[in-house]
């Protein structure tokens, strides 16, 4: 049986390129690049050769790019970073309702630290409306945060508006683009962001760095104290491998948008989505038609539960994810379905199949062919409806 | 997602007395599909014992899983034996729950029940009970590993 990932939004495989060039990193040249002899210089090199390749996958400068250990920590230095150096100025955070913890969480938690906060809802594709958004800016506003796509489902927000409000207001502009970057060309000249998060191990680069982009001129206050590491701003000996990784995988997704393979996994995900739609009744396409993630399709299929999905897909060899409270491990289901209005019970029905750089048109045919007979059979199970 | 063991995963994907039944003497519906599941129980009984039994479940695997387990220790029992059914039995039946899963063995315990109420009820000649539908979702992860309930 051959195995089908479809959770390239939780996380992607290091690609065999990207991991030839971290290797070396471990036991051969392993220096301190921040020493003075020959050992730390080739790895301060190697260091400033990554940061030039991320940096140019988004058109920035290399001093704009900072390596975090990841993801969350980029999001939580961009948005503490910014209420610390302003904190004179004002004390008023815009965000959205369907951003990943990593902003959610940061943002409420300023809440308790004496910030005010506005959390914007969504549509019922998961878009933040162009107008909530300027009417929610006040005199003391510093920061808005909204993520440039959305994890759970692929909804591409409006940042070149929202960005271009915070412009013209004068307000810091955070993008969480972890979805994003690597997979939709981005570029931060032409693009009105101040600060925007990017992790590696979403494009093919391995897990625990990533990077946060901050405008040249744009102050922000460190996290982690120390060496004075990152430009002062993320102390700590640097994650050599990993920083090398990341842009060794900066570069491959730079090949990738230039080769037109991100237009051939949009076909893919599209014979995906037209395929579920057609052949199974009651689903509906979570987020945006075509505003979304050009990987990313994600469904309720109504009248049946998103883990039961989940463990029979698993079983057939197929790997998916949900936004269900049983897959969660809370209360609720994912606050991003209930945030674009759909009721509980249709959450809980919740699957999302995300593509990677190595599925095939037959792995969409497999599962084309393999989770109607599943779903037919669980709501042969459910009280709420008999037939497929 | 849960870890599931061997027999839970084996009651998940091939369960027992599944679908609803034509005519039956008793029916029980509870949990609530804000939660995320609902168990529907259908009884056949003759001379106090249960002939047949079969259920309609939405919800997670372990909430199908209980629905077979426990629909398979009450089918052939009688009235009274069925009634002594508790969630920790079929719990035990399946080689332990997940805590945070525990509240599923609940709903087989309480379907079994309802079903069993119903079918009382129909005997005097009294309307079927109405599904009872839960007012608060009961995921709340047990204090202690596998206790559940008195
Ligand atoms: C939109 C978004 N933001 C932030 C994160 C967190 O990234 P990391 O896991 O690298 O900390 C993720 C990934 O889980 C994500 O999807």
């Amino acid at each position: 049986m051959r195995r089908i990932y479809m959770d390239h939004s939780a996380t992607t495989c290091v690609d065999p390129s990207v991991l030839q060039k971290m290797l070396p990193f471990f036991s051969e040249k392993y220096g301190n690049p921040n020493s003075v002899h020959a050992w730390g210089r080739e790895v301060r090199t190697a260091i400033d050769e990554a940061r030039a390749s991320v940096a140019r996958l988004l058109n920035a400068e290399p001093r704009e790019i900072l390596f975090t250990g990841g993801g969350s920590e980029a999001d939580n230095l961009a948005i503490k970073g910014v209420a610390e150096s302003l904190s004179g100025k004002g004390r008023h955070v815009i965000t959205s309702a369907i951003e990943h913890h990593a902003v959610l969480d940061t943002v409420k938690w300023l809440g308790k630290a004496g910030f005010d906060v506005t959390v914007l809802p969504v549509d019922s594709e998961g878009r933040v409306r162009v107008e909530d958004f300027r009417a929610a800016i006040r005199p003391d506003t510093i920061l808005a945060t909204v993520m440039y796509a959305n994890n759970e489902v692929g909804t591409v927000q409006p940042i070149r508006e929202l960005g271009e409000i915070c412009r013209e207001k004068g307000i810091l502009f955070h993008t969480d683009a972890v979805q994003a970057a690597g997979h939709l060309p981005l570029d931060v000249r032409d693009l009105p962001v101040d600060l925007l998060t990017m992790a590696a191990h979403k494009m093919y680069g391995p897990k625990g760095v990533g990077a946060l982009y901050v405008r040249k001129g744009v102050r922000i206050a460190p996290l982690v104290h120390g060496g004075g590491q990152e430009f002062g701003l993320r102390s700590g000996t640097e994650n050599t491998a990993g920083i090398v990784g990341f842009g060794a995988a900066a570069e491959l997704a730079a090949r990738r948008i230039a080769n037109g393979e991100i237009d051939k996994e949009r076909r893919l995900r599209d014979r995906l989505i037209d395929g579920v739609l057609s052949r199974i009744e009651d689903v509906l396409l979570t987020g945006h038609r075509t505003e979304r993630l050009p990987f990313h399709a994600s469904f309720c299929i109504r009248y049946i539960e998103g883990e039961a999905m989940l463990l029979r897909l698993d079983f057939a060899g197929i790997g998916a994810s949900s936004g269900s409270a049983c897959t969660s491990g809370s209360l609720e289901p994912s606050y991003v379905l209930l945030a674009m209005g759909l009721d509980h019970a249709t959450a809980h029905g919740s699957l999302r199949l995300t593509l990677g750089k190595d599925t095939t048109e037959e792995d969409i045919d497999t599962i084309l062919e393999t989770l109607p007979p599943i779903v037919g059979n669980l709501r042969a199970m459910s009280p709420f409806k008999k037939n497929a | 997602m849960s870890m599931y063991n061997e027999k839970v995963i084996q009651a998940f994907m091939s369960p027992k007395n599944v679908g609803a039944m034509e005519n039956p003497d008793g029916v029980g519906e509870v949990g609530n599909p804000r939660c995320g599941d609902v168990m529907k129980i259908y009884l056949r009984v003759r001379d106090d014992r249960i002939e047949d039994i079969r259920f309609e479940t939405f919800g997670c695997a372990a909430a199908i899983a209980t629905s077979s387990t426990a629909t398979e220790m009450v089918k052939g029992r009688t009235i009274e034996e069925a009634l002594k059914l508790t969630n920790r039995d079929v719990a035990e039946a399946l080689g332990g729950l997940p805590p945070e899963k525990i509240h599923c063995s609940l709903l087989a315990e309480e379907g079994i029940r309802a079903a069993i109420e119903d079918y009382r009820r129909r005997r005097q000649g009294l309307p079927p009970l109405p599904p009872r539908h839960d007012a608060v979702c009961h995921h709340e992860i047990p204090e202690t590993g596998e206790e559940t309930r008195e």
